[in-house]
């Protein structure tokens, strides 16, 4: 059990230099300094001298992986992907265009996306298993049919219509909260509960249909057979049984998703004027701030490997048969 | 009828079908007194199982009930609320199902699994509940009780689920046990175990049994009654004695006939024709009337009605005539034992290894054993059987033959060229003098693609003939061969029956005329009259093709009715061989010997006491030392512990690895 857990983090370095080395092309081999300079600088203020002295402000005059005028370890340390790239392992991201430290403002964002992104996910997680458990009690039902057809109704609306249709009737119209903005300490609840809700309603068509389908395999079963057959009850069979077994598929999909909560919502942070990482990531590819993505992307890879770790853990949490192999 | 414990009248149940339900069980009747067992018997499709869910009021989804009673000390069950039937369940009635590996809940522990039959029907809880438990499974022949309670279903073997599933069917103290097809997923030696359990526990406690089963074999070690169904009717109700003795419906005595065995070697296996009648289409007489040789005008007309015959022997059939002196005794004619000549394949020191791998740098700490040292000839139109237990390891030899598993060593030569090693075109080539037939024809050929298709994909791997008139000609010469008709090309394989796909299956092997054909358990996963149609086939493609077949089983009736020399794996290895009758007749192994009296015999008169192995198969991870056998054999002796025997040559052709031979 703890050699298989050190065994997937072993695997893990390969991936992360692997992630580290294509971002690292994505951004400076694909796009090359100059292409950002003449990006930022604006069609009109580009002259030789200007790209020389924007990328000079900003280290991307030196070259990209070997350093031959330097010496010593500087040849390899003096460069582009060390200064940019490397240190990202390091959690250090350098500055953005406006001159802020990356790393820090990072730090100071994480908690309003995950104000947002965790509440929304462990309610949607809670709503869409209930709802997909109901649905699959009464298979076959009528209730079952028109609650298909409402997931199917639900998850065929672009997120954005909730967005707007939400900010527009409970805020506008009926005035009950705020339509954006974000408080400090306890005044963040009431910014909070609508981009919650939204969040919430928003995901269940999709979600709830896909967890009445793994349920209703779990149904048809032979060992569900084999409960019934000891007389107990049909909520029995259900919660203690199924759910139990139906558990393992669901669970092990949406523990690869909670990593990436930190990382914020680009969309409902962005409608909602909340101050978290999802916004920032917008708001850098809106001002082309090249450093700013490129950390945002880097993180974003990472925290997904995390999650297939954690995934590859709560196998062996929730299954017997991987846990005793 | 009073004193029935159950009694079933006029039973009714169908399954949906759109709107309709189609009746898979038509007004079926009868009764079970306590310390019975009654067998239900039956092909596939003939509404056994349903019948069985139908009292326990189990039906899947589609299921639905359309009438009749049934009537437990006096309930009537059909009745009850959902809430009061549930009382019954597991309680007073109890089920134990034919898959033993998926019927357990494969995330709850073994102890919670019974606790919850406990609980609910005896309102134990706690340490009465553990003592309990361990009392069941003590009761079922579990050794160490205690630490399997804790333990998950997957860490159990197949006959130890087996036996939890009987522990959970007794925890309630049923009164009556429905046992549908509790042995068919397991191997004959543990067979014999779970058919003793269940005898004795019935024994013991004067339990009515209601065994549902499609093995003639099971019936005649089990039953006091039988009823014989087909079509979802019961066409024949006897006791055990005179089902045996003189069954009286044709069907029933077609069953009997289909049945291969070593009194009909060289005889065409008498067959049923055509197919049980769809649900949607039954006709309006006898069910059976269609199939039947003995058919008359009235049945085409006229459900027959119940006939007794004697006491408590009743047939549903109008025809009253004795069964003509049929092939089953006599007239076999013993073949002419050929030379073998010269074998074209030959396998010598063969091994499969599988490496297991450990810990952080999953280096090899040890190797699965799956074949270890097996050696084999084959000759052109002889039959070789390789006969063994699942786990054995002879399906690994089958793949390792064609090299769809790379042999970890030794040698396989076909035709004195070596294969082992190998590679791209020239083993493709080589590839064509084998072809497989593989054990489940529902998954074995490709859903997508149309039979023409599936057997001109052979013909145009291997480079043989593209030109494509000669090939639709080649095509409807193969389907004709294996007696499908040409218009099969261009349908699809789920439009078959199960003994229509298999015969699909073996004209894509023969499509590119291979020498040898390795038959990977290929009338397993069919019934009995349909087996039979299949066995026919192998035998008439061998006696006008020359192919040779290996023949992978651990069916034993198929053997004696098919193979010229028999092999028999233990434990990756080959403990004995010979020619058939030389195994059959006279088994010099312990192993071959229990094996051999283990199968259940279709037949009153069981020749010999069943020899009873203790335990199941070790893993060939960790083969004991010595004698693999010596932990079951019970006739261990010092020497088996320490050291392997070899080879002892009984006869030229006999060939045994046994000190008590030696």
């Amino acid at each position: 059990m703890l050699a298989y857990i050190v065994r997937r983090l072993l695997y893990a370095i390969p991936i992360l230099i692997g992630v580290n080395l294509i971002t690292f092309a994505l951004f400076f081999v694909v796009n090359t300094p100059d292409d950002m300079a003449r990006m930022q600088l604006g069609v009109k203020r580009v002259t030789p001298e200007a790209i020389e002295k924007w990328k000079a402000e900003r280290g991307y005059d030196k070259p990209l992986f070997v350093n031959a005028d330097a010496a010593g370890l500087a040849t390899v340390t003096d460069t582009i992907f060390f200064d940019k790239s490397a240190r990202m392992f390091a959690g250090q991201f350098g500055r953005a265009e406006d001159g802020r430290d990356i790393a820090r403002e990072i730090a100071s964002r994480m908690g309003p996306s995950l104000a947002i992104a965790l509440p929304t996910f462990v309610l949607g997680l809670f709503v869409a298993v209930s709802m997909a458990l109901l649905l699959a009690f009464f298979r076959a039902s009528a209730f079952d049919f028109w609650g298909v057809v409402l997931c199917v109704a639900m998850m065929s609306i672009s997120g954005l219509f909730y967005i707007i249709g939400g900010q527009y009737l409970i805020s506008k119209i009926w005035r009950l909260v705020p339509i954006s903005g974000f408080g400090d300490g306890l005044e963040a609840w009431r910014f909070l509960i609508l981009p919650v809700l939204i969040g919430v309603v928003s995901g269940i068509g999709s979600s709830t249909r896909w967890y009445r389908t793994i349920f209703l395999e779990e149904v048809g079963k032979d060992y569900v057979r084999t409960a019934r057959a000891k007389g107990l009850p049909e909520t029995v069979v259900f919660f203690r049984h199924i759910l139990r077994n139906a558990l393992i598929p669901i669970l092990t999909g949406v523990v690869v998703v909670i990593p990436l909560l930190f990382m914020g919502s680009l969309l409902t942070e962005s409608f909602f004027g909340i101050p978290g990482l999802g916004s920032y990531t917008i708001d850098a590819i809106n001002a082309q701030d090249f450093a700013v993505v490129r950390s945002m992307v880097f993180i974003g890879s990472v925290l997904y490997i995390v999650g297939l770790i954690l995934t590859d853990i709560s196998y062996t949490l929730v299954d017997p048969r991987i846990r005793f192999e | 009828m009073s004193d029935a414990l159950l009694s079933v009248t006029d039973l009714r149940l169908g399954f949906m079908a759109g709107k309709r339900a189609l009746p898979a069980v038509d007004g079926i009747s009868f009764a079970i007194s306590p310390g019975e067992t009654f067998a239900l018997l039956g092909e596939s499709g003939c509404g056994k199982s349903a019948t069985a869910q139908g009292i326990m009021r189990l039906l899947p989804a589609a299921g639905r009930m359309l009438g009749g009673r049934v009537v437990m000390d006096g309930q009537e069950l059909l009745g009850l609320s959902e809430a009061d039937m549930r009382a019954w369940r597991g309680g007073r009635m109890a089920m134990i199902f034919q898959e033993p590996a998926t019927s357990l809940n494969p995330v709850l522990t073994v102890g919670r699994q019974i606790g919850e039959v406990l609980e609910r029907h005896r309102g134990l809880t706690g340490a009465a509940a553990t003592e309990r438990m361990v009392e069941l499974l003590r009761l079922v022949g579990i050794a160490d009780p205690e630490r399997r309670l804790t333990e998950y279903p997957f860490q159990l073997s197949g006959g130890m689920k087996q036996r939890v599933m009987i522990a959970i069917a007794l925890a309630g103290e049923p009164e009556l046990l429905i046992a549908d097809e509790p042995t068919t997923a397991l191997d004959v030696t543990v067979q014999a175990q779970i058919l003793d359990l269940l005898a004795k526990i019935q024994v013991d406690r004067g339990m009515g049994m209601l065994l549902i089963t499609h093995d003639l074999g099971v019936v005649a070690r089990m039953a006091h009654r039988i009823g014989v169904m087909y079509a979802g009717e019961l066409v024949e109700v006897a006791s055990r004695q005179a089902f045996f003795t003189a069954p009286r419906h044709p069907y029933t005595q077609a069953l009997f006939e289909a049945l291969p065995d070593i009194s009909r070697r060289g005889l065409r296996l008498n067959t049923i024709p055509g197919q049980v009648p769809a649900l949607a289409a039954m006709p309006a007489g006898c069910r059976f009337a269609d199939r039947c040789p003995q058919v008359m005008a009235i049945c085409r007309e006229q459900s027959p009605p119940w006939r007794e015959v004697a006491g408590g022997h009743a047939v549903r059939c109008h025809w009253q005539g004795e069964a003509a002196a049929n092939g089953r005794t006599g007239n076999a004619v013993t073949e002419l034992d050929i030379d073998p000549g010269r074998a074209f394949l030959e396998v010598a020191d063969l091994k499969v290894h599988f490496p297991i791998r450990k810990g952080l740098l999953q280096r090899t700490v040890g190797h699965v054993r799956a074949v270890d040292g097996v050696s084999l000839a084959i000759a052109a139109s002889r039959t070789l059987a390789l006969v063994g237990e699942s786990g054995c390891g002879k399906t690994t030899v089958g793949k390792a033959l064609l090299q769809l598993i790379q042999p970890s060593a030794g040698s396989v030569r076909l035709g004195g060229n070596e294969l082992v090693g190998l590679k791209g075109r020239r083993l493709r080539s080589a590839r064509r003098h084998m072809q497989m037939v593989f054990q489940d024809p529902f998954a074995s050929l490709n859903p997508r693609l149309r039979v023409g298709e599936i057997i001109a994909e052979g013909m145009a791997a291997l480079g043989i003939d593209t030109e494509s008139a000669s090939h639709a000609a080649a095509i409807a010469a193969l389907l004709k061969q294996v007696g499908l008709p040409d218009e099969a090309a261009g349908r699809y394989p789920h439009e078959f029956s199960g003994g229509q796909r298999q015969r699909i299956a073996i004209a894509r092997a023969l499509a590119v005329q291979p020498e040898l054909l390795i038959c990977d358990e290929p009338t397993s996963a069919l019934d009995v009259s349909v087996q039979a149609q299949i066995l026919n086939l192998l035998k008439k493609l061998q006696a006008e093709l020359g192919v040779a077949y290996l023949f992978i089983t651990h069916n034993f009736a198929v053997v004696e009715y098919l193979a010229h020399d028999v092999a028999v794996m233990y434990l990756g290895r080959i403990v004995e061989r010979g020619r058939a009758e030389e195994i059959l007749r006279s088994p010099k192994h312990p192993y071959t010997q229990a094996l051999l009296s283990a199968v259940p015999v279709p037949r009153l008169d069981h020749p010999t006491a069943i020899i009873r192995l203790p335990g199941e198969t070790p893993s060939p991870a960790n083969p004991p030392a010595g004698c693999h056998f010596h932990p079951r054999c019970p006739m261990a002796m010092d020497i088996c512990r320490q050291a392997y025997p070899g080879v002892t040559e009984l006869s030229p052709t006999h060939r045994v690895n046994c000190h008590l031979a030696g």
